[in-house]
């Protein structure tokens, strides 16, 4: 569905989602690597459970939460990719004190 | 030629306050118009913390104890209604809700406080009982070790007061009444036996208004006679990320929203300036906050901000019609989400009317401040 614009090329930059390897490039956010990458729900509401998926790119809408090493619900959108990283979806609501 | 009046009734204030009286008078046929700031206008309404809260209220006025308890028994019934009008689910809940004491001192305070209240003539029962940790924690299995105790009253609950805004401005839409944002008022003048309420942005006319404007209540209350005294707070509140609801009674100082947030707050504070944030005030509560429910101490913050509350003198409402210009009404309350059933269904029928009932709102009137205390 999303494709990267064909700008200049950039470094590239080996993560992983939820556990398989992925390729992303330097100075790309976590939420843009992971509409790219085809993800469709990046987490699920914590009242409601409903899936959700990033939606302002831009730190306001709090949609685009996923755990990033070990941390979770932090902005996707908010945080740049960087080597190593470990991406994981949130696949069941968030609980306090976990 | 005679002026036709433009509208029945004028509001001035579209806050919690103001919407709740122009729905209730709209509601029962009224043309009302009511007169807002605009989106930089210091709004209670919106950094409001949205209990429904009747436990410790009255202490020093029985007749707000029970004016409090009216609202929270009219309250479901009241949001099924908005619901209805509006599409708009304003959360309604009132599962019972807790002061929590962290310490025996606490405690033995918090059962003063009660004693008095209940102590005092003519006060309503409401039910609030204390209750040790064990018992607590049946409710409330998630406190920490360092909760002793606590009062609960099952009268209490929450409401999502954004969301309640809303539905009064939907309804009021739908009712056909007249929202004029960026009409602050700065004179009201009475000609030809009407109100005319004079703005950067025109003049309104009026047969009736009300006073509904927070604290500038107290430089427009005395343009028509009235008198509101007030004493403004400040209040800060902490908002947690969204988490899966565990938090099943409010308490006085942190509820879980519908949404799942937490949000902790009830700082009070006199004469500081509106805008800043206080690391010291947030730190104190958020270490409160921890050591009720250590399971917070895991969350993160993702918003603070700081409110200023409405608040008259005594912190007891006012709700006054002017001798000298009948047809001016004025009202003042800390409480706008709490009370709101009372002023959309109660109270403003009685302004329709040209009438405060006495036996049921004297005691609220602005007159107690001018009285000295007899002995």
């Amino acid at each position: 569905m999303f494709r990267r614009l064909h700008d200049a090329p950039q470094r590239a930059v080996h993560v992983t989602i939820d556990g398989c390897d992925a390729l992303a490039r330097a100075g790309e956010s976590v939420a843009a690597l992971l509409l790219v990458d085809g993800v469709r729900a990046t987490r699920v509401s914590a009242v409601s459970g409903a899936p959700r998926a990033p939606y302002c790119m831009m730190g306001v809408c709090f949609e685009c939460l996923v755990t990033i090493d070990g941390v979770g619900n932090r902005q996707g959108c908010l945080v740049q990719v960087a080597d190593g990283m470990r991406i994981e979806t949130q696949r069941t609501r968030r609980e306090a004190g976990k | 030629m005679p002026t036709v009046p433009e509208y029945d009734i004028a509001v001035v204030g579209g806050g919690l306050l103001g919407s709740a009286i122009a729905y209730g008078l709209a509601r029962i046929g009224q043309r009302v118009a009511v007169l807002d700031e605009g989106d930089r206008a210091t709004r209670a309404s919106r950094g409001n913390f949205a209990l429904v809260w009747v436990q410790s209220k009255g202490l020093g006025m029985p007749e707000y104890a029970g004016w409090t308890i009216r609202s929270s028994n009219a309250y479901a019934a009241f949001a099924r209604e908005l619901t209805q009008e509006t599409g708009i689910d304003v959360s309604f809940e009132r599962p019972g809700g807790f002061h929590l004491a962290l310490s025996e001192r606490e405690m033995e305070a918090r059962e003063l406080q009660l004693r008095r209240l209940h102590n005092q003539p003519g006060i309503v029962d409401y039910e609030t009982k204390m209750l040790g940790a064990a018992e607590i924690r049946r409710m409330l299995p998630d406190i920490g070790p360092d909760v002793v105790g606590g009062s609960y009253c099952p009268l209490d609950g929450h409401v999502n007061s954004q969301q309640l805004l809303r539905a009064f401005h939907i309804a009021l839409k739908q009712q056909g009444a007249h929202y004029l944002p960026s009409h602050k008022v700065d004179a009201i003048e009475m000609r030809d036996g009407m109100f005319a309420l004079v703005t950067p942005k025109g003049e309104v006319r009026a047969g009736k208004i009300v006073l509904a404007a927070g604290n500038a209540n107290m430089h427009l209350a005395p343009m028509v006679g009235l008198h509101a005294p007030m004493r403004p707070e400040r209040g800060q509140i902490l908002v947690t990320e969204r988490v899966q609801p565990f938090l099943r009674h409010p308490v006085v100082t942190i509820r879980q929203t519908n949404e799942g947030s937490v949000m902790i707050g009830d700082s009070k504070e006199e004469g500081t300036r509106d805008t800043d944030m206080t690391m010291g005030v947030n730190a104190v509560m958020a270490d409160r906050a921890a050591r009720m429910f250590p399971k917070l101490g895991r969350l993160n913050i993702v918003r603070t901000w700081t409110a200023i509350r409405v608040m008259t003198e005594d912190g007891f409402p006012v709700y006054e019609q002017s001798t000298s210009c009948p047809g001016a009404f004025v009202a003042c309350c800390h409480s706008g989400v709490t009370l709101a059933a009372n002023h959309a269904l109660t109270l403003a029928p009685m302004i329709a009317n040209g009438a405060l009932d006495q036996a049921m709102l004297g005691a609220f009137t602005a007159r107690r401040f001018h009285v000295p205390q007899t002995a």
